[in-house]
């Protein structure tokens, strides 16, 4: 145990970025032109610096146990029991991982692409991944509120500043649809404190709550953790969000944002109101199959390649909330709690790897749009004949994102399609409906984009990958491959977890 | 025989009396602060009313706090008066509607 | 044993890699040298393994190579099951995979992608080998997902050609209908058994007959029969079953060689393999067997009169291809699985040396696939002429030729099965028989024979392929010819299989057969005896009739039957419907959606609705606030008595 690890992981991107702010003032803000080395220089070295001290959390990782690891308690506002209390276990350390992983990435993919104001940038995504590992870190409510609401205005700057023509109405909209979700979580949170007397999320887990209140809990956290994943039919901010945003800003909010939601539901929703979820599970089941296939048939019909990846990601989201709520069906259909861990499981590890490839493919439309600057599909068409190289990358992660076996979108499908069957023949089947139509939306994308005769002269002009973008592509098509072809290190770590939880929600925590 | 009651009514006369007066005139802003005195001085009725036949003098002293509050009320009132005379060039209560939405 | 496997799957594996990231660094000579070379190892080696299962009578080798994942008590496993079903796959697959590579040195000689290709067809042969290698559901459905990856990424080789990514985005999506209900049967086996080992499973099939599954509310029906019909739909879609049939003669679109290779000899042929390995499952379920049998007859009969009217070479023979995989698939559901098997066999040599012939007579002609445009090549070609012959006879069954011992196995099979459908199968298949010779002529006698039809140009450069082209025809037209004569005995009659193939006593129809065989000639005398070798001629005769003797009579019956025509130059219409209804209506659906429910229900009304209320409830409020101070003060005072009589009237 290296005690600190958390909060150094969270309050050093915290403080560099603000340092960085601060830099920036005195003097380093770019003049339009070439963006200054420094900031971005700056940027990446404390990225990678996290980087390498959050690998100690999985090589020092304590397998084979469901306890919070790495635990840092001090007392906060002790007037009303509010502690500064971290620590992760097998749910939140993947995802912190991926975090620190793919800021670097991030930063990478803004190198060049950034000129105005290029400091504040790259400040912006540092804060922004110290918050988010405060998110996933965060044991105490307050605490986790606060990060929660706090990683909003990152995300606002990010957008409202680098994003494109319609920026100030998508911002907007984000804001204002997941600052609606988070009251109610808030006025759940309060509460719970007042109930049990502390604001610990473990002492949330082991209070009692009678079936109306944890009805109401429920409702309160899914509208905030829906709103955030997004569920059908409260996800119509992430595409306007996505279109507007900058390269970095989409591949941050599809990466890791997205995946507070999910980790929500495992932290809070199933642990703490299981009677509720177990009455409510034919309702956020039914939403996760809407989003499946109408968002599926949605996206068939988009025209702008970051809508089109947008609608995409709901449509894989809805793997999540599905492998999480079947439990009950699994047990109502089959007597049995085989499978229960297998959708659980199914579900984290596709949180992971739609990190992986919905930011990837949000790199390619980012490598695309530099150079062309349209997003519109039909703005291309052959670009294969001038970006080989690039058209590969693009390729692999399409065809990751259609779930095909030996990438990472295989694996949770799989296992959430196999965990729903358990529960039902006709949830696997509208679930596995998006083999046809993922791979439908997907490969006509690619069809359209990437195959063909040059299609125009801007096509034509292309110069294929910077030895800078082959990194980045690189980088995350190898955790595609890793994960796609070896997924068992992943799975092992969140196993005891998964196990822990799984017996969690199948008792009863109504009073008696 | 004087009541308790007496008192009361003709305290309650008054605040009726003033606060018709607020809502019937039209005219006057000088008439309004006139009707919030009044208002005061029913106030100040009761405290005096209840001091006497409670036997504590706690009310009177709430009467000079209330007089003396008046008294700095009316002052500011009336200063507040002259500047939005000398601003709009009208005390008129019907044109003062400036808090409008 | 288990670094010969690894070495067999990971040599051409380790090739595609190196050939298709470091192609520019190997150069040509490097990357065709590097993954002939591997193949011809991994090729070796599936002999060496072939010998030890089948002559050697090695032990069944079952056993996992790592763990993929673990679940609970669910182990993922990634693993290899080498029994004589899989050995046979292996040596077709390496076989036919190292001709095909030998061939692309000459087929590809101008093409710009030349180390693509040979990594491409690398790295099929891996995935190939590791589908019929595995042990479980799981390596299966990599291996299954994988060879259509590759499938994918060769029909559309040639990616500035429209029709080309039209053909390849087609294939994809038709084998992930297919798909989709292989994932699903593997989910019933996997809820029912708790495994997805194929022995645990097959062990467990106790579990599978006795659950049932309620698809329809109300209708519980037997979970082993779901879970074939299910894994059946896979093998539909890969092994090109009507309806799902309608990738394959577009994917022609891809360079011949992996016509040879992938949509001839081997990937289609999977869903064949995994039947045959299911066989215990299958063997359960006369439902799943009967639909098989029906689908599978329907296929041989309808795609093989498609044949009659193509004009592309390549197409018809994709259109035998489909004919012929009904063939086995019409044994497969009359539960003679082997005669499946020895027909994939048979089938992938002489189909793979068919379309190599028909990509060397293209390439002779510099990329002319319209038969209407050549004619007479017997003169300029004689190699290929020959080896087109001796592959043409052993298609349609000539006797002695190995097509003749398993296609002829296939109807004795089915003319001795009882099982529903049995009759329209048995029907299909010898009425099949007449139209496999005529198409098969047909094609051969409009290229080699007749008038020569192409340009000037092209036939003063018409001349015999080079020697890389006409190795593999030549190699590959002696297993074609006397494949069956070793083959039918121990395959149809003998144990070759023994216990992978699981048969219950009721349906051993080839046992019944086998009562009267005694070796391959007396088969064979058995064979003449009947009407099929004879339809077979007769198909042959009426070729030659028609578009030899009287060129004038085709044209002359096509106007004469023109609606017969019109349904057949059309393809009874399965393309026009997919579309039409199904690829419009996916689009129009998602428009409406996108446009309906989302932009004007969720954005417009809930969302902006929302702000718009809030605006017009402000709107309305406002009005309230007049400015006169004696509005306030009244408020006030009616709000002050409301909220005093309240309290002193509750008490």
């Amino acid at each position: 145990m290296m005690p600190g690890i958390l909060s150094t992981l969270i309050w050093l991107p915290v403080l560099g970025g603000l340092l960085l702010m601060l830099l920036a003032r005195g003097g380093m803000a770019s003049q339009g032109g070439a963006a200054p080395a420094l900031p971005r220089l700056f940027a990446l070295a404390v990225s990678l610096l996290v980087f390498a001290l959050s690998l100690p959390l999985y090589f020092g990782f304590e397998q084979g146990t469901s306890q919070m690891q790495f635990v840092e308690r001090l007392p906060w506002i002790e007037r009303f029991g509010v502690e500064y209390f971290l620590g992760v276990d097998g749910f939140s350390m993947p995802l912190i991982l991926l975090t620190t992983f793919l800021t670097p990435v991030i930063i990478l993919a803004g190198w060049d692409v950034i000129r105005e104001r290029a400091a504040g940038y790259f400040a912006a995504f540092l804060v922004l991944e110290g918050l988010m590992i405060g998110v996933f870190s965060a044991l105490d409510a307050v605490l986790f509120y606060v990060f929660w609401e706090a990683m909003l205005i990152p995300m606002f700057i990010i957008i409202g500043i680098w994003g494109g023509p319609r920026r100030i109405y998508a911002t907007l909209k984000f804001f204002l649809y997941t600052f609606f979700g988070s009251v109610f979580m808030l006025i759940a949170l309060v509460w719970m404190y007042l109930q049990s007397g502390s604001w610990s999320i473990l002492d949330f887990h082991a209070l009692p709550i009678g079936l109306t209140e944890q009805v109401l809990i429920f409702l309160a956290l899914l509208i905030a953790f829906a709103v955030k994943v997004p569920m059908w039919p409260v996800h119509t901010w992430l595409p306007d969000a996505h279109v507007e945003a900058p390269t970095g800003g989409s591949v941050v909010l599809a990466a890791i944002l997205l995946k507070m939601g999910g980790y929500g539901f495992v932290r809070f929703s199933l642990p703490i109101t299981p009677d509720a979820s177990a009455l409510l599970d034919t309702f956020v089941i039914a939403l996760s199959l809407i989003a499946i296939v109408y968002i599926g048939f949605v996206a068939l019909a988009q025209s702008d390649m970051k809508k089109l990846i947008a609608y995409s990601s709901i449509a894989h989201m809805g793997f999540v909330t599905l492998g999480f709520f079947i439990p009950w069906a699994i047990v109502a259909n089959s007597g049995g709690t085989d499978g229960i861990s297998l959708g659980i499981a199914g579900g984290m590890v596709q949180m992971i790897s739609h990190g992986f490839v919905s930011g990837a493919l949000f790199l390619c439309v980012g490598v695309m749009y530099d150079r062309v600057h349209s997003r519109e599909i039909g703005a291309y068409g052959g670009v294969i004949n001038t970006m080989p190289r690039f058209a590969a990358f693009m390729v692999l992660f399409a065809l990751a994102n259609a779930g095909l076996p030996g990438t990472s979108g295989f694996v949770g499908e799989f296992f959430v399609i196999l965990a729903s069957f358990k529960a039902g023949f006709w949830y696997a089947f509208l679930a596995a409906t998006t083999l046809i139509i993922g791979a439908a939306y997907t490969l006509w994308l690619v069809k359209r984009v990437i195959f063909g005769a040059v299609a125009n002269e801007q096509v034509a002009g292309l110069t294929d990958l910077s030895a800078r973008e082959f990194l980045v592509l690189m980088l995350v098509a190898a955790g595609v491959l890793w994960i796609g072809l070896w997924p068992q290190p992943l799975t092992e770590v969140m196993m005891p977890t998964i196990e822990n939880l799984v017996d969690h929600i199948l008792q009863s925590k109504v009073p008696e | 025989m004087i009541t308790l009651a007496h008192y009361l009514t003709l305290s309650a006369v008054l605040f009726a009396i003033s606060v018709a007066g607020i809502y019937l005139n039209r005219k006057n802003v000088i008439l309004l602060l006139m009707c919030i005195e009044l208002q005061l001085l029913a106030v100040n009725f009761n405290f005096i009313a209840f001091s006497r036949f409670l036997d504590d003098v706690a009310g009177q002293v709430f009467v000079f706090f209330i007089l003396t509050v008046a008294a700095a009320e009316a002052a500011i009132g009336l200063a507040i008066l002259v500047v939005l005379f000398r601003n709009r060039r009208s005390i008129n209560v019907d044109e003062l509607d400036s808090m409008k939405g | 044993m288990e670094s010969v496997y690894l070495a067999i799957v990971l040599a051409p594996l380790l090739a595609a890699i190196v050939a298709g990231l470091f192609g520019r660094v190997i150069g040509r000579t490097g990357a065709h040298l590097l993954t002939i070379g591997a193949v011809a190892l991994a090729c070796a080696l599936s002999l060496l393994v072939f010998k030890q299962q089948v002559i050697d009578g090695a032990e069944v080798f079952n056993q996992a190579i790592y763990t993929w994942a673990v679940i609970g008590d669910l182990r993922m496993e990634v693993g290899f099951l080498i029994d004589p079903l899989s050995a046979l796959m292996m040596v077709v697959v390496t076989s036919v995979s190292l001709m095909v590579h030998i061939y692309t040195i000459g087929y590809m000689h101008d093409d710009p992608g030349y180390q693509r290709f040979f990594s491409y067809i690398s790295l099929f042969t891996f995935a190939m080998l590791m589908l019929v290698m595995s042990n479980n559901f799981l390596q299966l459905f990599f291996g299954w997902e994988a060879v259509g990856l590759v499938s994918y990424l060769l029909i559309g080789f040639w990616y500035t050609r429209p029709t080309a990514i039209f053909a390849n985005f087609k294939a994809f999506l038709v084998n992930r209908v297919g798909d989709f209900g292989f994932l699903l049967g593997i989910a019933v086996i996997l809820m029912f058994t708790g495994s997805l080992d194929y022995y645990e499973v097959f062990e467990r099939s106790e579990a599978l007959r006795a659950a049932t599954v309620e698809v329809l509310p109300g209708s519980a029906w037997s979970a082993i029969t779901v879970a074939c019909i299910l894994l059946f739909i896979g093998a539909m879609g890969k092994s090109a079953q009507m309806p799902l049939h309608v990738w394959l003669p577009d994917s022609m679109e891809g360079p011949t060689p992996i016509s040879a290779l992938i949509h001839a000899a081997t990937m289609v042929t999977a869903g064949i393999f995994m039947l045959a390995r299911m066989s215990p499952l299958f063997e359960y379920s006369e439902v799943a067997l009967s639909l098989v049998l029906v689908i599978g007859a329907t296929t041989a009969l309808l795609t093989g009169l498609l044949g009659i009217v193509q004009n592309d070479i390549k197409r018809v023979v994709a259109y035998s291809t489909l004919s012929q995989l009904g063939y086995m698939t019409v044994a497969l559901g009359a539960s003679a699985y082997a005669a499946g098997i020895f027909h994939l066999m048979t089938h992938a040599f002489f189909k793979a040396l068919l379309f190599l012939a028909a990509g060397s007579v293209i390439v002779a002609l510099h990329h002319e696939q319209d038969m209407r445009r050549m004619g007479g090549l017997r003169r300029y070609m004689p190699i290929t002429y020959w080896t087109c012959l001796l592959g043409s006879l052993s298609l349609i069954g000539f006797p002695g030729f190995a097509g003749f011992f398993s296609k002829d196995g296939i109807i004795e099979a089915v003319s001795e099965a009882t099982r529903p459908g049995a009759g329209l199968a048995l029907f299909a298949v010898i009425a099949g028989v007449f139209i496999t010779s005529l198409y098969s002529f047909r094609m051969f006698f409009l290229v080699f024979h007749g008038q020569e039809r192409m340009d000037e140009e092209t036939r003063s450069h018409a001349h015999e392929s080079p020697w890389v082209i006409t190795l593999p025809l030549v190699l590959l037209a002696i297993p074609s010819v006397l494949v069956g004569w070793w083959a039918v005995g121990p395959m149809l009659f003998g144990d070759f299989f023994g216990s992978t193939i699981f048969l219950l006593p009721e349906n051993d129809v080839l046992g019944r057969v086998a009562e009267h065989y005694t070796s391959p000639l007396g088969f064979l005398l058995h064979g003449l005896g009947s009407v099929v070798p004879w339809l077979s001629l007769a198909g042959v005769a009426t070729a030659w009739y028609l578009y030899l003797h009287r060129p004038d009579l085709p044209g002359l019956i096509q106007s004469r039957l023109a609606p017969v025509h019109g349904l057949l130059v059309n393809k009874y219409y399965f393309d026009a419907f997919n579309e039409r209804v199904l690829a419009r209506g996916s689009v129009g659906l998602g428009q409406g959606l996108w446009r309906f429910g989302d932009v004007k229900l969720i954005d417009g009304a809930l969302v902006n609705g929302t702000a718009r209320l809030v605006s017009w409830t402000a709107a309305v409020v406002r009005h309230l606030q007049s400015g006169y101070l004696y509005h306030y003060a009244f408020a006030m005072s009616i709000g002050l008595a409301l909220v005093l009589g309240w309290i002193l009237l509750r008490g």
